[in-house]
């Protein structure tokens, strides 16, 4: 048996520009676990997994972050990537010139420095799992992100997630831009990737990613605060009656 | 289709690690050793100084004229003052001459042991056996080794310090000496005219195809002192050639002085390729003048990649003097702290039919400052000539600088020509984006500035490319914090 996965967030308070957009967050998300945090637009959802890898722009005003007991607060991206956080961006940035192949590897070294895999052992594996997500392998010698169509951004968002073999995964409306048979295939390397040691943090506004991965765990953030929680069933009331009856409470 | 690029990548991350090995682990080029000179004119500059170098060299006379006439200019143009400060050069306190020993030998085993050692750390003698076709080395003022592979030699191809050639094809050299970059061109050109040491002569005769590039490897090392070397590179008639140069030096607290002419000469239907790769230590001032005269339908390739150094101002130029004849620059600057880069090209288009591209980038971190100077002139008759400028400019912090200054002098109605030009600031969202993902902020930075540079990278050569990329890499871990 290996060490549990275990994210704990506790009363989590953030800012951006000076504006407070996170207020006493709690949230515990464990390996086998999958968890979706839905809510109204602004309600703070992009901020939550900026605000965990620890983009610069967004100042923590209090409270922890720890993965496996060790406090990510205060940590650099790096750092936090090392522990074995990552996030699928709502809208990957382009990087222009910087090699798909070249940047994954270094990553992957980065990553897990202990594994010896040769260069060539190394692109047969993101060979293949291009294929899985879609993409073909053309897109390895490209520029990260550069040209790319909404649809192939989270492709390869998804690649990354898979080669890097990270534990706490955080998807960022990931199903948005996605065609059925994307979201098909996407949902399938999610699926396949999930083990006991991993979790996932689904942040969307829609069911058809969450019929096909199935959460046990819905969190509703409003404005900065964890306002509801429930199972799947709870998903499904807010995609028939939306935020409205939360509000009322 | 992959397979290939799988396996060029395998090959560049070799190379690199090849690299890593044979140069020092410390701080690559800024190591220094405790050599001392055999012979040094002392400090400042006059005119004993020039004609003692000059019977140090045991030279002809018209050598020495040319000297004395050269100092007289040097004494009468002011320092140019259009540029970059130049206030901090001390002109009295440089050492204009210093000779490292007697030897200059075509075999390693018999340069001085420190000064080998130093090649060796930056890899010189290996890169020699596995990609060069020629080599000179040159240690402060003198050359101290040269070789040419037997092939090369057998087909008249000629390749030593400049110094052994004047001695050697006297003739020769007297033909090209000073032709393309005159010592009245400017006051550092007069300088380099009346203290030139060293440098390169390199002949390739009618219709030779030199498949391997040739080398010369400048190494400055005692602080205070100037380098003037003088290169003259000749493809004759229907030959190809591709020279390279590079230049270290460790670093120093007093000010250096660089100041080289390089003259090229591409004859008819010839193809000639300069790589530079300097990376001076941050006390030297390098102002160099670099010419090409083109003839009736040759090319001429300049690559060049500035590193290091106070202050450089450097503008390659190409005298394109007959029909069809064509140049391109490809430039690299990377203006680190406290630096200025004043970088740029020149195209003079005489004939028609001429055609001339120059793509410069510039990489500023922290208060460096990265200009591009540039001129183009088409002259009237050069008809239906084209020229096309390219200047991209990357700031790494809020307090980088860049400036563009292209100078356009148009008589031709019926030529073309356009700019392009760009600035960028490394951005947060891309840093965080690859340091989500593990990179630490080294590598995410030196990624992305490498990505900037990426479609000059595709044109170079590749052990070229492998040696930008190591040095900007070094150069970026080095600045610790960015953005």
């Amino acid at each position: 048996m290996g060490i549990m996965t275990e994210l704990i967030i506790k009363n989590l308070s953030a800012r951006v520009e000076g504006k407070e957009i996170l207020r006493d967050v709690n949230l515990t998300v464990r390996g086998g676990e999958i968890h979706a945090l839905m809510g109204p637009n602004g309600a703070g959802k992009s901020t939550l997994g900026n605000v965990l890898i620890g983009h610069p722009n967004y100042e923590i005003t209090g409270g922890s972050i720890k993965l496996d007991g060790v406090e990510l607060v205060g940590k650099y991206p790096e750092e936090r990537a090392r522990a074995g956080l990552y996030l699928a961006f709502q809208s990957p940035v382009a990087i222009p010139g910087v090699k798909l192949s070249a940047f994954l590897r270094t990553a992957y070294k980065n990553l897990h420095p202990e594994e010896k895999l040769s260069v060539n052992d190394f692109y047969k594996l993101v060979s293949s799992h291009l294929k899985k997500v879609g993409l073909d392998e053309s897109f390895m010698s490209r520029s990260v992100n550069d040209g790319f169509s909404g649809g192939e951004r989270k492709r390869l968002e998804i690649l990354q997630m898979v080669i890097l073999r990270p534990k706490i995964i955080v998807l960022d409306e990931i199903d948005s831009g996605l065609d059925v048979d994307a979201l098909g295939l996407i949902s399938d390397e999610i699926l396949q990737f999930f083990n006991d040691q991993t979790a996932f943090l689904i942040v969307t506004h829609y069911q058809r990613i969450l019929k096909r991965i199935d959460p046990q765990f819905v969190h509703v953030l409003m404005n900065g605060k964890i306002a509801k929680e429930g199972d799947r069933e709870l998903a499904l009331r807010i995609e028939n009656e939306g935020y409205d009856w939360i509000r009322g409470n | 289709m992959e397979i290939q690029n799988m396996s060029k990548d395998e090959e560049i991350e070799k190379l690199l690690e090849s690299v890593k090995n044979i140069t020092s682990k410390k701080s690559d080029w800024e190591f220094k050793d405790s050599f001392k000179p055999q012979y040094t004119t002392g400090k400042g500059l006059n005119r004993k100084v020039v004609e003692e170098i000059s019977d140090i060299k045991n030279e002809p006379d018209w050598m020495r004229r040319i000297r004395l006439k050269a100092l007289e200019i040097f004494e009468a143009k002011p320092v140019p003052t259009w540029g970059p400060d130049l206030s901090g050069i001390d002109w009295e306190n440089i050492s204009y001459y210093n000779k490292p020993g007697d030897s200059n030998t075509n075999s390693w085993d018999d340069v001085p042991e420190m000064i080998k050692d130093t090649f060796q750390k930056l890899g010189i003698p290996e890169m020699e056996q596995k990609y060069l076709a020629g080599s000179v080395a040159q240690y402060e003022s003198e050359g101290v080794y040269h070789s040419l592979r037997k092939v090369w030699e057998d087909k008249g191809v000629v390749f030593m310090d400049l110094d052994s050639a004047i001695r050697e094809h006297p003739d020769l050299v007297k033909q090209y000496f000073c032709k393309a970059v005159p010592i009245t061109d400017n006051k550092f050109a007069a300088l380099n005219g009346a203290v030139w040491s060293g440098g390169s002569f390199l002949y390739v005769p009618k219709g030779v195809h030199i498949d391997m590039p040739l080398q010369t490897y400048f190494r400055m090392n005692n602080e205070g002192t100037g380098q003037f070397e003088h290169t003259i590179v000749v493809a004759d008639e229907g030959s190809s050639v591709h020279y390279i140069e590079g230049c270290t030096a460790p670093r120093w607290d007093k000010n250096s002085l660089h100041s080289a002419i390089v003259e090229i000469y591409v004859n008819k239907n010839a193809k000639a390729r300069y790589t530079s790769v300097q990376n001076w230590s941050k006390s030297v001032y390098n102002m160099p003048t670099k010419r090409a005269w083109v003839e009736e339908n040759g090319q001429m390739e300049w690559v060049g990649g500035s590193l290091g150094s106070k202050v450089t101002m450097l503008y390659p130029s190409s005298y394109l003097r007959g029909p069809h004849a064509s140049a391109s620059n490809l430039n690299i600057s990377l203006a680190g702290p406290g630096t200025v880069k004043d970088t740029g090209a020149k195209a003079l288009h005489f004939a028609p039919y001429t055609t001339s591209k120059i793509v410069a980038k510039s990489i500023s971190i922290e208060d460096g400052k990265a200009i591009y100077r540039g001129l183009l002139r088409i002259n009237k008759g050069a008809v239906e000539s084209k020229s096309h400028v390219q200047c991209d400019a990357l700031l790494i912090n809020d307090e980088s600088a860049s400036y563009t200054f292209p100078h356009d002098e148009i008589y031709e109605p019926t030529a073309t020509f356009g700019h392009e030009a760009s600035v960028g600031k490394i951005g947060t969202e891309e840093l965080t984006y690859l340091r989500s993902r593990g990179l630490s902020e080294d590598e995410a930075s030196s990624m992305i500035v490498l990505g900037f540079l990426d479609d000059v990278m595709r044109e170079i050569p590749m052990e070229f490319a492998i040696e930008m990329n190591r040095l900007i890499k070094m150069e970026m871990s080095k600045m610790g914090a960015v953005g």
